[in-house]
């Protein structure tokens, strides 16, 4: 088994199951960030459920943060083998006559991503794990006690245009990044032809509909305030 | 038509290389790209240079031995073509056309636009075959019974020429479509199946071995392929593996 994930293909099924785990992840982010846009108790409630419920914070959450990294530093590792491998380039190119630019530029959109993720946890997860894990107030109330935090602490951080305009570039590289990866995920898992095609037309509306919901949530909220 | 070629010289596999213009006149729609090759060398003798080393063989497209990285894509720009059944009315009268080897840490330049692709030739040694007694009492092969569609399929990977355009136009190099088709052509049928798992698990590490890339499913290598070999043989061949290695 060892000697099959360090192989080219078990690599590769590595880097599609984080993916797979990753997108689900995004989706379920998407459900419960949409709530705030339709009902600030709900999207209090879910995302207190989400902060406190010790399977998600215990379990699911060093997952997701293993599933981050691996996707990261594994993307990196296989981009410089993979330029390795063509040690003298091509003088002329045409990429564009026989493939996508956002395949060709996975590790680009890649690199936009992490970089709104640096910021993203600047925003929320790291004063979330000061709160609660320092400051070891669980309780996801506002300082004078009226009320839980989290849809203040939300649209507190979009009443700055220009984070709103770092997220809404973030969400268009996370896009192309996922106009690519999302189909690639399931070709890597080995799945065959017939169902991919179906699973491709799913993808380019998950690649396009995930990241416009997040961008009109942002879009919502900085004009709201 | 007259056209001006840059094309990459490259004395041997010490030496580094470049690009060399050369201007070819009077060249017919109807010629073969490597006709106007043998224009270009015909020309290059006369003059008392050296011609351009090329690798070709059948010149009829089924036996995967030229090659070429022509205006950047493997093989020129037609399609389900080899380089000796890309003709010359691809171009215009006047058209630059730049000609390379195709680029790969396992495809190393020997002269020219010659590259190794004896890299091929180990993935193949390393389980690309099914063990057969051919000593005279070989069973019928037509006895056993096999789906038109599993037959269909296995002939469609079967197709793969390892001409090695896959690697040439992949941007991470990789090889994955050449070992895919050739694992598929086997496990579709059932005399391929009786070695599967050590063949995936033993090809997989020989290409692994020789240099090549990680595939990144861009799917370039799909619509280079000469013979149309399809992404499936890929995920096809993952599959394989993953079977192989649940099998121990």
């Amino acid at each position: 088994m060892s000697r099959f994930f360090t192989s080219s293909i078990g690599r590769k099924y590595a880097m599609a199951l984080s993916a797979l785990f990753l997108m689900f992840f995004l989706l379920q982010h998407f459900a419960i960030n949409i709530l705030s846009v339709f009902s600030p108790n709900a999207f209090n409630e879910a995302s207190h459920f989400m902060g406190t419920f010790w399977a998600v914070q215990y379990l699911l959450q060093p997952v997701l943060l293993f599933g981050v990294i691996y996707h990261f530093v594994m993307g990196f590792i296989l981009e410089i083998k993979n330029r390795n491998a063509r040690v003298v380039k091509y003088a002329k190119n045409n990429g564009a006559a026989n493939s996508s630019w956002m395949s060709r530029n996975m590790i680009f959109s890649g690199l936009a991503i992490l970089a709104f993720l640096v910021l993203h946890f600047i925003d929320f997860w790291i004063p979330e794990i000061n709160t609660k894990y320092i400051q070891g107030d669980m309780s996801g109330l506002l300082a004078d006690g009226e009320g839980y935090r989290y849809y203040e602490e939300l649209t507190h951080k979009f009443v700055n245009p220009l984070r709103v305009g770092a997220y809404i570039v973030a969400f268009v590289f996370l896009s192309l990044h996922l106009m690519h990866g999302f189909s690639s995920a399931f070709q890597s898992s080995g799945v065959s032809s017939m169902r991919k095609e179906k699973l491709q037309k799913f993808g380019k509306a998950y690649a396009i509909i995930i990241p416009l919901g997040f961008i009109l949530i942002a879009l919502f909220h900085h004009f709201n305030h | 038509m007259n056209l001006t070629l840059k094309i990459w010289r490259q004395k041997d596999s010490k030496t580094k290389g470049q690009m060399v213009d050369y201007k070819v006149t009077d060249i017919s729609e109807h010629m073969s790209f490597l006709e106007m090759m043998d224009v270009l060398n015909e020309q290059l003798i006369n003059a008392g240079e050296e011609p351009v080393a090329f690798d070709h063989d059948c010149r009829e497209g089924i036996c995967g031995m030229c090659s070429m990285y022509i205006n950047g894509e493997a093989h020129g720009p037609d399609r389900g073509v080899t380089t000796c059944q890309l003709h010359m009315r691809m171009f215009k009268d006047g058209d630059t056309i730049t000609i390379e080897p195709f680029r790969a840490k396992a495809f190393p330049v020997i002269k020219d636009l010659v590259v190794d692709r004896s890299s091929f030739d180990r993935i193949q040694h390393a389980g690309g075959y099914i063990s057969v007694n051919t000593s005279g009492n070989t069973q019928d092969a037509n006895a056993i019974p096999i789906s038109k569609h599993a037959a269909d399929e296995a002939m469609d990977a079967a197709t793969c020429i390892g001409c090695g355009a896959c690697v040439a136009t992949c941007k991470n190099s990789s090889a994955m479509l050449f070992v895919g088709a050739k694992v598929s052509q086997y496990a579709l049928l059932p005399q391929g199946q009786v070695e599967a798992t050590d063949r995936v698990k033993n090809m997989v590490a020989q290409m692994d071995l020789e240099g090549f890339g990680n595939c990144s499913n861009t799917g370039a290598c799909e619509i280079e392929c000469p013979k149309g070999i399809s992404l499936e043989n890929i995920a096809r061949m993952n599959r394989e593996l993953l079977k192989a290695t649940f099998k121990g």
